[in-house]
């Protein structure tokens, strides 16, 4: 028999329900895999939980071999939260968007992260709401055009761009783990995927990992200027890299 | 678990709130989530003091809408969680429901009502019915107890977590501000002591075994891309919740077999009610009493039968017309007047209700 030869992927990465349903070019399917390797490597498929947002990130309820619930609009995190008080023995993922994590679902991510709880959230970055066909997000860069910023983000009027992470940062105690990595270096995403879950799993604390991404589709950009895009603008406005308390911390 | 919170049965002279907590600790359930709003406040009061003891686990979370989604978390993981909230609150409540009704997630309620729309009072009204039976953004398949006093908020309670955990529907105890506050005697009780057996509760995610290898894993979604298949999904749930129904209507009922006059009310006006219609009744006067109690599934047969006899129907509801509503639909096709003595946001006493049946029987007597 000829079988097509495949990649090596992730044990829960799920074979039926491939090819997956993300546009081409898109980033959650990169973010997704280094999670699945990360899982794999940490061993915990038979402890872990998915919860997936609305938007794109809904198309990966069926991704992994893994259970997983896909929740309304910005309630991914106090889903996973109920699910791991209620099973302490469980490593809960949320998984969501800039909209549904800073904006819709923003006072439950906030609350998760003062409270410390034992989860992770990992939130991709694509500036805009893809899914619905491209609205401005918190996280939209400055005069860059969307649906409902045709003529680009004013800040004036809408303010600039949400640095999430730094937010998490500044509020959550010195035991919970925040970085932002970026699709373009998925070795260093992974490694932050990695260590998030390590700081959830030892019980340590809340775990908050920012993944910038591409969206192609909306950002209406050809291969190249969609790299650009993502490791000129995107990289500029948002610092990648690991983000530990401070010296100074108040926690 | 030998830590019993009651041990057979024992008379009390407590609050609902306090029912309610107690109602919930005796049926086993293991978390609860609130919000604070006035006037379901107090549940999360006792239950915070006692859940200690009987290692229940709760959290005040940041709205009623994390309240909700980590009820539905906790249920997801195997566990009887419930919460409780009123006005504002639910309808900020419809959300996390809206997805629990999708998914047949057993999610136990405590409505208190108070006045509305908005904040309006802090105390009581019946204005909450029609969003406690239908909110959310779908067909309202949903159990809903009204109750009408203490013993009802404890003895409901318990039942409601029997309900939703057999029938998987959304299920909710329909009280008010005037239950939850005031205090009367009412016998609370271990489930076992009474012969209720608990419904036994499983985990619909993260159960033993490794997805992919040792079991398929769970995929759940509320969303659905063809309009198809959303049609066989409701089709389906609309089959189950009518199929089920007759397992789970209840009602009261007396004095319909001759009444020219029958008055409808639910929750604690119907106590109003009953005593308006046994005064009438020592006058001689043909008054007959119908109270739903499961406001959803509707008691339809029992009510259109309970009416076949009578000339008038008088609803009397602490609200504008909500439950006067639900009456017209379940009446549909006869031809019996029906009159409301509508008091959004006020209590109703017998002797109201009282005077405006005999000014409904007078005003025929004139016409006749």
């Amino acid at each position: 028999m000829i079988t097509t030869p495949q990649p090596a992927m992730p044990i829960v990465w799920r074979s039926e329900t491939k090819p997956h349903k993300f546009c081409p070019g898109c980033g959650h399917p990169l973010v997704l895999k280094v999670l699945g390797e990360a899982i794999e490597e940490l061993k915990i498929e038979e402890k872990t939980i998915f919860g997936c947002d609305i938007g794109c990130s809904l198309l990966a309820w069926d991704f992994f071999n893994l259970d997983t619930v896909q929740t309304h609009h910005g309630r991914t995190t106090p889903v996973i939260v109920g699910l791991h008080r209620a099973r302490p023995d469980l490593i809960g993922i949320a998984y969501m968007g800039d909209g549904g994590g800073y904006a819709i679902g923003s006072q439950h991510l906030v609350n998760a992260a003062t409270r410390n709880e034992k989860i992770l959230v990992i939130l991709v970055n694509n500036t805009q709401y893809a899914m619905t066909g491209g609205q401005m997000a918190p996280t939209t860069l400055p005069n860059q055009k969307t649906e409902t910023s045709p003529y680009g983000r004013d800040p004036e009027n809408t303010g600039k761009p949400t640095l999430g992470p730094e937010m998490i940062r500044a509020i959550a105690p010195n035991e919970a783990y925040v970085a932002r990595g970026t699709v373009a270096r998925l070795p260093q995403l992974k490694r932050y995927i990695k260590k998030g879950l390590e700081n959830v799993i030892s019980g340590k604390g809340f775990a908050f990992i920012e993944a910038l991404s591409l969206c192609p589709t909306n950002w209406r950009t050809n291969a190249e200027e969609t790299w650009r895009f993502l490791e000129k603008d995107m990289h500029r406005n948002f610092p990648v890299g690991e983000l530990n308390p401070s010296k100074e911390g108040v926690n | 678990m030998t830590n019993k919170p009651i041990e057979g049965e024992m008379r009390v002279f407590m609050t609902g709130n306090e029912a309610v907590c107690w109602a919930a600790l005796a049926a086993g359930a293991e978390f609860m989530y609130g919000y604070p709003i006035t006037p379901q406040n107090e549940i999360m009061h006792c239950w915070n003091r006692m859940a200690p003891k009987y290692h229940r686990g709760f959290l005040q979370t940041e709205d009623e809408l994390s309240a909700g989604f980590c009820c539905i978390g906790g249920i997801l993981g195997g566990k009887r969680v419930f919460t409780g909230t009123a006005g504002p609150g639910t309808v900020l409540m419809q959300e996390p429901l809206a997805m629990a009704e999708m998914m047949r997630i057993p999610m136990v309620t405590v409505i208190c009502q108070r006045g509305g729309p908005s904040t309006a009072t802090v105390i009581y009204s019946q204005q909450e019915t029609t969003l406690t039976c239908f909110g959310g953004n779908g067909e309202g398949y949903r159990i809903v107890y009204s109750t009408a006093g203490q013993q009802d908020l404890f003895d409901y309670t318990i039942k409601a977590f029997n309900t939703a955990w057999k029938y998987r529907f959304p299920t909710f105890i329909l009280g008010d501000g005037y239950q939850s506050k005031m205090r009367e005697t009412l016998t609370i009780y271990d489930p076992e002591a009474r012969g209720i057996q608990m419904v036994e509760t499983q985990p619909l995610m993260g159960s033993v075994g490794m997805p992919g290898r040792d079991r398929e894993p769970v995929h759940l979604r509320n969303t659905y891309n063809m309009e198809d298949e959303l049609y066989e999904v409701i089709k389906e749930m609309d089959e189950d919740f009518w199929r089920i129904a007759p397992e789970i209507i209840e009602y009261q009922a007396f004095g319909n077999d001759d009444a020219e006059l029958v008055i409808i009310s639910h929750g604690i006006v119907s106590r109003a009610a009953k005593g308006a219609v046994e005064y009438l009744r020592q006058k001689g006067l043909k008054v007959g009493y119908f109270r739903p109690i499961t406001l959803r599934p509707f008691p339809r047969e029992a009510l259109r039968d309970g009416v076949k006899k009578a000339k008038k129907i008088l609803v009397a509801e602490s609200a504008m017309g909500q439950l006067e509503g639900i009456i017209k639909e379940e009446l549909y096709g006869l031809t019996i007047p029906i009159e409301g003595y509508f008091r959004p946001g006020e209590g109703i006493t017998v002797e109201e209700i009282a005077e405006e049946a005999q000014k409904i029987i007078s005003k025929r007597e004139v016409l006749n």
